[in-house]
């Protein structure tokens, strides 16, 4: 018992992470080169905005950051002609100044250097906790009028860290800092998933001895039971709208799919299978509800919608295939597809174009994938030396990062919504 | 109301409370509402000489409160003579014949005893997703608590759960390992 009074919550028991770093690089990828100067007065604020931004498009695998040679903020005459003699085709100069109030106004501008003009300048205010969630929406906005898409690093990823008995459900920012932990049990915590406003995590924890889903506020901490029937409660996933979740329940006599309200009540099976059905995800769009089932013998993704009816198979290709994600177009479906010789790899399936299937990872052990919310990314589990980490990869496995926590699990990742 | 008078209520509340306790399987009606308050781990908030004046009116929208459980203590199953765990085979859910007698005697012991409860927990081995592997472990479960009922045990009396792969009996990535992992536990509530 000594040991788990030594448990505590301080942030130095938590093991140690680093940001996601970028591992394998895609030959040929075109980069756009961009000077991000440190921002005006940031070390006053403690927080390294322009490091942060230039870390954000670098993690991107479309930019090849850098650092400005010389002073820079948002009042700058920057001249288009001396950046591109240097090789930058876009400049970031920006400040940090503390209000009376205690809040920070955070400013910036982004030139074109190409055709020698200014794309973007902005200001926010912040409170001292969020000035690296304005880094973040930095990075976001410059990274959108660059590419045309919208920018992930301003949203998080929510995933479970095993070490030893203790596990702890952390919130991270999409770049792998700032880690904080929503529960900690020393029961397991698995399948966090994201309330469509970002607001709110539903998961399932075992500390009642049996596994219950939970609803809890990020913000304030406060959490209820959502299902917590006879047997097990498990797999919540939210319809798009955030009214309903479908749950796993196995009131039944076997794991079965239904639907319940946000504020709980009375369930409505949605599947009736005398096999598993299991592992549920919505369409973005809400017209079918994605799942699990060994109804066909092993385990493979059927749909079904969800106000009930006939499901239909999805996967055919091998004998397991398994944890359904599906982009938030809803054209591309990513799961887990065991091969022949026993490895488990991420797989890609195009939904539009007749169902075409290509790994994207050639690991062994990957599990638990969830799409980014641009659709651009897809955060999953690996195992490196014995130890579960966090990956990333693009749509086309060629960039992957990589998140480590020394001596302990990284598990059951969900990358949050915009929302923030 | 005099002193004594209020505290006797005090017990009866708490005697009512734990009854509600006790009954953890029943459906609810109400979810519980459990709050806690919100404590920022780490970061600048919590190390900052300062915390400006705005931060205590305005929660920052990147804070995440914790919620903190590793304070209570697990349950652990009281032993008796009894073997309590029975092994499945690889993606089976049939209970082997030498696994018979130990369902039979807690059968026996729960028919002849009603008021004893017992909880069947399932368990599988770590290959595939976690969630795939509570259903299976659900399975496994159900497989025991039908063959007790097929003997006479109540429903009232005993509950399948699952655990999946999130408490092997063996570490290890091998048959070996695995085998020990495939299994289902029956235990006293």
């Amino acid at each position: 018992m000594a040991a788990l009074g030594a448990w505590g919550l301080a942030g130095a028991s938590l093991p140690a992470t680093a940001q996601f770093r970028v591992e394998i690089s895609g030959v040929g990828a075109t980069q756009i080169p961009i000077v991000v100067g440190n921002f005006r007065d940031e070390a006053a604020s403690g927080t390294s905005i322009g490091g942060i931004v230039r870390a954000d498009l670098a993690r991107s695998g479309l930019f090849r950051s850098s650092e400005s040679p010389q002073p820079l903020d948002e009042r700058s005459t920057v001249v288009a002609a001396e950046w591109r003699a240097r090789g930058a085709d876009a400049v970031v100069g920006g400040s940090v100044a503390r209000l009376a109030d205690g809040r920070y106004d955070v400013r910036y501008k982004l030139w074109d250097a190409v055709r020698g003009e200014e794309l973007l300048g902005r200001s926010q205010l912040v409170v001292a906790g969020d000035l690296r969630l304005a880094a973040h929406r930095i990075a976001d906005e410059i990274y959108q009028a660059l590419t045309g898409e919208p920018g992930v690093f301003a949203t998080r990823i929510a995933y479970v860290l095993r070490s030893g008995r203790r596990h702890t459900l952390h919130v991270t920012d999409a770049d792998g800092e700032r880690a904080q932990v929503a529960l900690a049990s020393a029961e397991p915590i698995i399948s966090p998933a994201w309330s469509p406003d970002g607001r709110e995590l539903a998961y399932v924890s075992f500390e009642t001895q049996k596994a219950v889903v939970w609803v809890q506020s990020l913000v304030t901490g406060e959490r209820r039971q959502l299902a917590n029937f006879r047997g097990s409660n498990s797999a919540p996933a939210w319809s798009p709208d955030g009214r309903e979740l479908v749950v796993t329940l196995s009131t039944a006599g076997i794991a079965q799919l239904f639907v319940m309200a946000r504020e709980g009540g009375s369930p409505r099976r949605l599947t009736s299978s005398s096999a598993i059905d299991t592992e549920a995800v919505y369409a973005p769009d809400g017209r079918f509800v994605y799942f699990v089932s060994d109804r066909g013998g092993g385990p493979q993704i059927y749909r079904v919608p969800p106000a009930g009816g006939s499901p239909e198979r999805v996967t055919f290709g091998g004998a397991h295939n398994i944890s359904p994600s599906i982009s938030p177009d809803g054209k591309l479906l990513t799961y887990v597809a065991r091969q022949g010789n026993g490895a488990f790899k991420l797989a890609l399936m195009d939904l539009a174009n007749g169902g075409s299937v290509r790994l994207l990872t050639d690991t062994n052990d990957d599990e638990s994938p969830s799409f980014a919310p641009n659709g651009r990314l897809i955060v999953y589990t690996s195992r490196e030396r014995g130890r579960d980490v966090l990956m990333t990869t693009t749509l086309d496995g060629k960039i992957k990062t990589r998140l480590v926590s020394s001596g302990a699990d990284m598990l059951e990742p969900a990358w949050g919504p915009f929302n923030r | 109301m005099n002193p004594k008078s209020s505290l006797s209520i005090a017990t009866l509340v708490a005697a009512a409370l734990l009854a509600g306790c006790s009954s953890g399987v029943k459906l609810q009606e109400t979810p519980p509402v459990e709050t806690r308050t919100p404590q920022p781990v780490g970061g600048a908030a919590a190390t900052g000489s300062q915390t400006p004046a705005a931060s205590t009116s305005a929660t920052p929208q990147s804070q995440v409160a914790t919620v903190d459980l590793t304070k209570q203590g697990g349950s652990t199953a009281a032993a008796d003579g009894l073997a309590r765990i029975v092994y499945f085979d690889f993606d089976s859910f049939v209970i082997k014949d030498e696994f018979k007698p130990v369902v039979e005697g807690h059968a026996r012991t729960m028919v002849a005893n009603k008021q004893r409860r017992m909880v069947v927990e399932g368990h599988a081995d770590e290959r595939g997703s976690r969630e795939y592997n509570l259903a299976l472990g659900q399975k496994r479960a159900e497989s025991v608590v039908r063959s007790l009922s097929l003997l006479g045990v109540g429903p009232a009396q005993v509950e399948a759960v699952s655990f999946g792969e999130e408490r092997p009996a063996a570490q290890g990535s091998d048959e070996a390992a695995w085998a020990k992992n495939r299994r289902a536990e029956l235990k006293d509530r």
